[in-house]
């Protein structure tokens, strides 16, 4: 009997370089790597002859020149004196401002949503397919451009809320009103009342990014609270394993989280501002802008189409056993969702919602149907366009983009391997 | 003797159940007013179900369908339900389908189009229907039926007329006697669709399919002593020596010859679902095979092979798809010989051909991982080689436990087509409907159109899903 390892050592032939398992993937892989250099090299080549023919080069110093457009969102200031570079910060602001209440919104959305279709109800769950499948079925771009579209064509002009002295002299009440006397929808935008505050804390600048201390102020506040809670009920647990009864605590964790920020926000005399019509528009509050409200609407609804499913999937997968296993212990319905099927449901669910956040941030950039001014309204669209430098604003773009999906990506690996299955 | 006088010695008749279980009574407390909860969502519910209705049931029944302008709707409307009364204006789909459906495509040649995809539905057939020759019949015949009817709606030449109908004709009866014939026009569909929607010369795709020939040739002949893979390599090397180098001058000289074909259409012509169908179709069919392979490479031993498809698949699945479409318009031509002007349809289908195969090729990779190791073992112990075991063991489980997702891409995939209106092609979405909202005539209309190419878009990709429903269910081969 012959083992494999003692079979006859056969000098090396060149045809064992096809034939012989043991040489053909490196044959197969070099092969490939001359190919890819030799197609790479060939791209290189002409693009080079290419940029050459055009007069253009590979530079990025376009992004220190002055921008010269408006961008009407921004988050941080901005004029069309600022550079490129900065008119392509504001787009990507804009595009994380997006994505980041759009899966928050999404994920309530699609939680009520895949929760109901499950529901007893008859009516309810059958309205809950009706909207999935709907929203499911049909283009995103459809939804971003009928919502924009509505907005701007069915809503009154802003002079249609205005109440001149003749109006009031004959008692008569302007065409429109504001939603509550506080939202005022028309055709060029939306204004909602905007927070203020009375007596500020200074804003400092780092790196010509203007920090409001008022607000760094307020976030440490409210992580205080949260960390003193957080020991409150650490505490009553203890409490509660050595003598079996729990001190009540609802009392103190509500004065804790939010008795200071509250405190802290009558100090800096904080209030409301509401919209209010001046001439020809309106000022006051905060001015939201129709393609903005058009893409985060229509995101929410079609990526919470896909979310509910996604929830749907979830308690599914849980099987009927766990629940009735569950009641079989005592546990009441409540507990028993809390307890046993969330933990379970969460771990088939979690991977494929990040999935959904993920192509809901990629799906920013269909704001270009309505002109939002995002990472690639402003960096891929006014800035490209401005300056003719396609190659470095395309990999600019894609870079960022890419950085951005990595990221979420690998916290999502972190995820998963937190909650994975422990075996043993 | 006991004293029993109280037993009852034969039973009581069933009595009927109350009233709130049974008949629509019960229903309506199980399913409706179970608990104050549900009740709260019922009325909820039925809340939002009346303002619809109250909003759309108006509108739809005012509908007005033969007008020329939205003014001219509105009066009709005005006249007939009173003033203020909103209708539906139906009138534009009626005088501008032509549009939504073909882009430009010159009226007198609608006839191509709608034979492409009565073709193309009736090569689908044996794929989506395989070994069942009953539906894969009566899909074949309602087929041909519906494209012989709008043909005749298109094209009132008698002698067309007649052709077209033994064509369609003989084609039903080929799925009625032998069903697997149908897939030779399943092969030769994709040149014989091109030729179809963009005409020119036969000689053209004939050229192009010699080639595809040599290449089959090429790998028959090798395969047994080369390898798949070189064997393969062998077949695209000798295509493409036929492609670049031989093809031209032969189709010249054919075309020089014996002249045939048909007036030529540039692609700025398509447009509508005609366009959305063209790109959807073909980017579908063509990722596919893609992902699969990007999918193996994924999971090869090869260092190299493995860091190039997770790189491809990782950066394509990172970027959105709109920036891979500016680089089809803005940067192809930079990575391209000097002077290359390709055509624009065909840059951006290329690349949402790749963008697509990316994400099918993860979809199958999450097939491949729930296959159990024994499988491949299995294969191994059978003495199959790589491919083999591939095609025979792997793949069909693979791919089958994929099914979902895999159509839930391409739903996406076809979605996605109203992507291009932003790189200037004329999707039915944006494209054609911003042309006939801009147009004076209809300036204001908005709800129509949308609802239009929506109901359109949804019936396709709902029609998708229910396929893929149905095929894990006939796939099916566990016993739970």
């Amino acid at each position: 009997m012959s083992l494999a390892s003692e079979a006859p050592k056969e000098s090396f032939r060149l045809s064992m370089l096809i034939y012989d398992t043991r040489y053909r993937s490196y044959t197969i892989q070099v092969a490939v790597l001359v190919l890819l250099l030799a197609f790479l090299g060939w791209m290189t080549d002409n693009t080079i002859k290419n940029l050459a023919e055009r007069g253009k080069d590979i530079n990025f110093n376009f992004l220190w020149q002055r921008a010269g457009y408006d961008i009407d969102q921004q988050l941080i200031p901005y004029t069309n004196d600022s550079t490129h570079g900065r008119a392509a910060i504001i787009g990507l602001l804009n595009t994380l401002l997006i994505a980041f209440i759009g899966c928050i919104f999404a994920t309530i959305v699609g939680v009520i949503a895949g929760v109901l279709r499950l529901s007893k109800n008859w009516l309810v769950a059958r309205l809950m397919t009706v909207y999935v499948e709907i929203f499911r079925n049909v283009p995103l771009v459809l939804w971003i451009i009928l919502i924009f579209v509505v907005f701007t064509e069915t809503y009154p002009q802003p002079r249609d809320f205005r109440l001149t002295d003749e109006m009031v002299a004959a008692g008569e009440e302007p065409k429109e009103s504001m939603i509550l006397g506080a939202i005022a929808i028309t055709n060029r935008g939306s204004n909602i009342p905007g927070p203020m505050l009375d007596r500020p804390l200074p804003t400092i600048e780092i790196a010509t990014v203007p920090i409001s201390l008022s607000a760094v102020a307020f976030l440490v506040v409210v992580a205080g609270s949260v960390l003193v809670n957080r020991r409150i009920l650490a505490r009553a647990k203890a409490i509660q394993e050595d003598t079996g009864l729990r001190p009540t605590t609802w009392w103190q964790s509500l004065l804790v989280l939010f008795a200071p920020a509250i405190a802290l926000l009558m100090a800096m005399g904080f209030h409301l501002e509401y919209p209010e019509i001046k001439g020809f528009n309106f000022t006051g509050g905060i001015a939201v802008n129709h393609s903005f409200t058009a893409l985060l609407v229509a995101l929410i609804l079609y990526t919470g189409a896909f979310i509910a499913e996604i929830v749907r999937g979830g308690i599914l997968a849980i099987s009927r056993g766990q629940t009735e296993a569950a009641y079989a212990l005592g546990l009441r319905p409540g507990r028993t969702m809390n307890l046993v099927i969330l933990p379970q449901a969460l771990r088939v669910i979690i991977p494929p919602l990040i999935s959904q956040f993920l192509n809901l941030t990629k799906n920013t950039s269909l704001g270009i149907a309505v002109s939002y001014l995002d990472l690639r309204g402003t960096l891929g669209g006014i800035t490209m366009n401005q300056t003719g430098r396609e190659m470095e604003c395309m990999l600019l773009m894609m870079g960022i983009y890419l950085t951005i999906s990595l990221l979420i990506s690998s916290l999502m690996n972190i995820y998963n391997n937190s909650v994975k299955l422990k075996e043993r | 003797m006991p004293d029993t006088a109280f037993v009852r010695s034969e039973m009581l008749p069933q009595q009927a159940p109350p009233i709130t279980e049974r008949g629509a009574v019960k229903w309506l407390r199980e399913n409706l007013f179970s608990s104050p909860f549900n009740t709260v969502l019922t009325l909820i519910g039925l809340a939002v179900v009346f303002f619809l209705a109250q909003a759309a049931l108006p509108w739809l029944m005012n509908s007005v369908w033969n007008a020329t302008s939205l003014k001219e709707c509105r009066e009709i409307v005005w006249a007939s339900a009173g003033p203020e009364a909103t209708g539906a204006c139906w009138a534009l789909i009626r005088e501008r389908w032509h549009q939504f459906l073909f882009g430009f495509y010159p009226a007198d040649l609608y006839w191509r189009p709608v034979l492409a995809l009565g073709l193309l539905l009736i090569s689908l057939a044996p794929v989506l229907y395989y070994g069942l020759r009953k539906a894969s019949v009566t899909l074949v015949g309602t087929v041909a039926a519906l494209t012989l009817i709008a043909l005749a709606m298109l094209d009132h030449d008698p002698t067309h007329l007649v052709i077209f109908a033994l064509g369609l004709g003989g084609l039903t009866a080929t799925a009625w006697v032998a069903p697997k014939r149908l897939l030779v026009l399943t092969v030769i569909y994709p040149l014989l669709g091109f030729w179809l929607l963009w005409g020119g010369s036969v000689w053209a795709p004939v050229g192009v399919a010699i080639g595809f020939a040599l290449l089959v040739a090429v790998y028959l002949a090798t395969k047994s002593y080369l390898g798949v893979v070189v064997a393969t390599g062998a077949g695209f090397v000798v295509a493409a020596i036929w492609w670049l180098a031989v093809q031209t001058s032969v189709t010249t000289g054919l075309e020089a010859a014996m002249p045939l074909g048909m007036q030529a259409i540039t692609s700025d012509q398509f447009g509508g679902f005609l366009l959305a169908f063209v790109i959807g179709v073909t980017a579908i069919g063509a990722s596919l095979p893609i992902g699969i392979l990007l999918a193996l490479g994924r999971q090869s031993d090869m260092l190299l092979i493995k860091t190039l498809c997770v790189g491809f698949i990782e950066f394509v699945r990172g970027v959105p798809l709109i920036t891979v479409l500016f680089t089809a318009t803005l940067l192809l031509g930079y990575f391209l010989p000097p002077q290359t002007n390709f055509d624009v349809v065909l840059r951006v289908i290329i690349l949402v051909t790749f963008f697509s195969a990316a994400y099918l090729a993860e979809v199958i990779r999450g097939g491949l991982a729930a296959l159990p190791k024994g499988q491949y073992e299995a294969a191994d112990a059978l003495g199959l080689d790589y491919w083999q075991a591939q095609r025979l063991i792997v793949m069909p489980q693979a791919l089958k436990v994929s099914i979902p997702g895999i159509v839930s891409t391409f739903i996406g995939l076809f979605k996605d087509t109203t992507l291009v209106a932003f790189v200037g092609l004329m999707d039915p979405l944006k494209g054609v409907t911003t042309i006939v909202r801009a147009d004076t005539a209809w300036k204001g209309i908005y709800w129509e159109p949308y609802i239009f190419v929506g109901a359109i878009f949804f019936a396709v990709c709902f029609g998708m899903s229910r396929y893929s429903m149905y095929l894990e269910q006939k796939l099916k081969t566990d016993h739970r």
